[in-house]
């Protein structure tokens, strides 16, 4: 295959995987939302069990007119929602689905997905300040001390798979990985995923959001589509996380057999069941306070995290 | 794409594609859109009434500590990643370890200090 036909390929599976795998993830949500709740949920559009209603509001968004406040700051507030997807295309990028089967495989893959994921908090404080909006200032100056925050036990656990494998290799870690370190990174496990959650500000962690006292934080001032990519940054969030969570902690291609051929469907099988965790997560727990929020990343993750490590390096030493 | 950076040659190429997707997509917004602006419209919403006050509102800022917080451990995280992947290999061993946990230990205690100060409790 000539070079730039290559790259088309690749890009062009990115982009779909980035366009259509956070539709998926909506709808499932609809669906199991609605289930856990003793409704139906979307039932109409595309005539069976509502399939097609993510499409729906596509198509409604997009004809929506654009409202930017007079107050706004123009350039920045219409910049913010494209700012806030680029890191999670990025991420999606190096992501391994199956062995040898990436977008683009990086030596320090890890490292660049830390670091990208980071910038999120940027897109966060250019909506929050640039609507002049006393709701999406608020909602964004929380957004911003929860992202810095929970980014420590993010990164830190994290750390402790790299450790654990000695490689920044996304794909290398998977190599590296054994079902018992299911046991062993169990604390970075749930760290990883408990941070990933607020660095996605998916309730409990919705507290810069908070519907019910900010009206929709710093998404507020925002409609049509820009609202909708918003919402779409949302919904990647969740797939990057389920695939982080899965690629470091839950062996990403490693199946029961067939683990060359059938790589990539053990991927997204796990991609899925933790999505699905996602979900019902914020069907069961009630929303932390925000400086209960900060307390519990200080107090209880970061200390962990650190344990983890800890952890990790004698472990690892005493093998070697 | 092959080389070193060839590797991030596709990122830069995919962020690339990324922007123009997304200005393609606002471009065909703008053909499906109405637009009839209006001062109603275009005013601050605040719950309905009247936007009080100016448009960026003074607010009391009790997050900067969290923002120190996090450079006191962003910093050590940055100097985590190089030394987790070197640390279990021959010829570092023991030593390499300890030392770390000496230098985590002293951020350990910067956090336990503002935990003490009660930084992290709101009254």
């Amino acid at each position: 295959m000539p070079l730039w036909a290559e790259l088309v390929l690749r890009l062009a599976g990115v982009i779909v995987a980035f366009l259509v795998l956070p539709l998926v993830v909506g709808q499932i949500e609809h669906k199991v939302m609605a289930h856990m709740q003793g409704r139906l949920g979307p039932m109409y559009a595309g005539a069976f069990h509502g399939w097609a209603q993510l499409v729906a509001d596509g198509v409604k968004f997009v004809q929506k007119e654009e409202v930017v406040p007079a107050a706004a700051d123009r350039h920045v507030f219409r910049a913010a929602p494209i700012l806030a997807l680029l890191p999670y295309l990025a991420v999606m990028l190096v992501l391994p689905l199956g062995p040898g089967l990436a977008g683009q495989a990086l030596d320090i893959g890890l490292f660049l997905v830390l670091a990208v994921v980071g910038v999120g908090v940027v897109a966060v404080l250019m909506a929050a300040w640039s609507s002049a909006n006393k709701y999406s200032l608020l909602g964004g100056l929380r957004a911003a001390a929860q992202l810095l925050g929970y980014e420590l036990p993010f990164v830190l656990s994290a750390a402790s798979v790299a450790m654990a494998a000695g490689t920044l290799s996304l794909s290398g870690i998977v190599e590296a990985w054994h079902p018992w370190w299911l046991a062993w990174q169990l604390p970075a496990l749930l760290v990883f995923f408990t941070a990933g959650l607020a660095e996605i500000r998916r309730p409990p962690f919705d507290m810069p959001v908070a519907d019910s006292e900010l009206v929709f934080g710093y998404m507020t001032e925002y409609t049509g589509l820009r609202f909708a990519l918003f919402l779409l940054a949302e919904y990647v969030g969740i797939v990057v996380i389920s695939a982080l969570t899965t690629v470091l902690f839950l062996g990403g291609w490693r199946g029961p057999f067939a683990d060359d051929a059938l790589g990539w469907l053990w991927t997204l099988v796990k991609v899925f069941l933790v999505a699905f965790v996602i979900i019902w997560v914020r069907v069961s727990f009630p929303r932390l306070r925000a400086d209960q929020l900060q307390r519990f990343c200080w107090l209880v993750l970061v200390p962990v995290s650190l344990g983890q490590l800890v952890l990790t390096a004698v472990v690892r030493v005493a093998m070697s | 794409m092959s080389g070193y950076l060839g590797s991030y040659a596709t990122l830069g190429i995919l962020l690339v594609v990324g922007v123009v997707l997304f200005g393609a997509a606002f471009a065909g917004n703008r053909l499906l859109r109405p637009h009839r602006p209006d001062p109603g419209k275009l005013t601050t919403y605040e719950s309905g009434v009247d936007p009080v006050g100016g448009d960026w509102a003074q607010a009391e800022i009790r997050y900067y500590v969290f923002a120190y917080l996090y450079v006191l451990f962003a910093v050590e995280s940055v100097f985590l990643f190089p030394w987790a992947l070197v640390f279990a290999r021959p010829g570092f061993g023991t030593t390499t370890l300890v030392e770390m946990a000496v230098f985590v230990a002293v951020l350990l205690l910067g956090l336990l200090y503002a935990w003490r100060k009660g930084v992290l409790r709101w009254t």
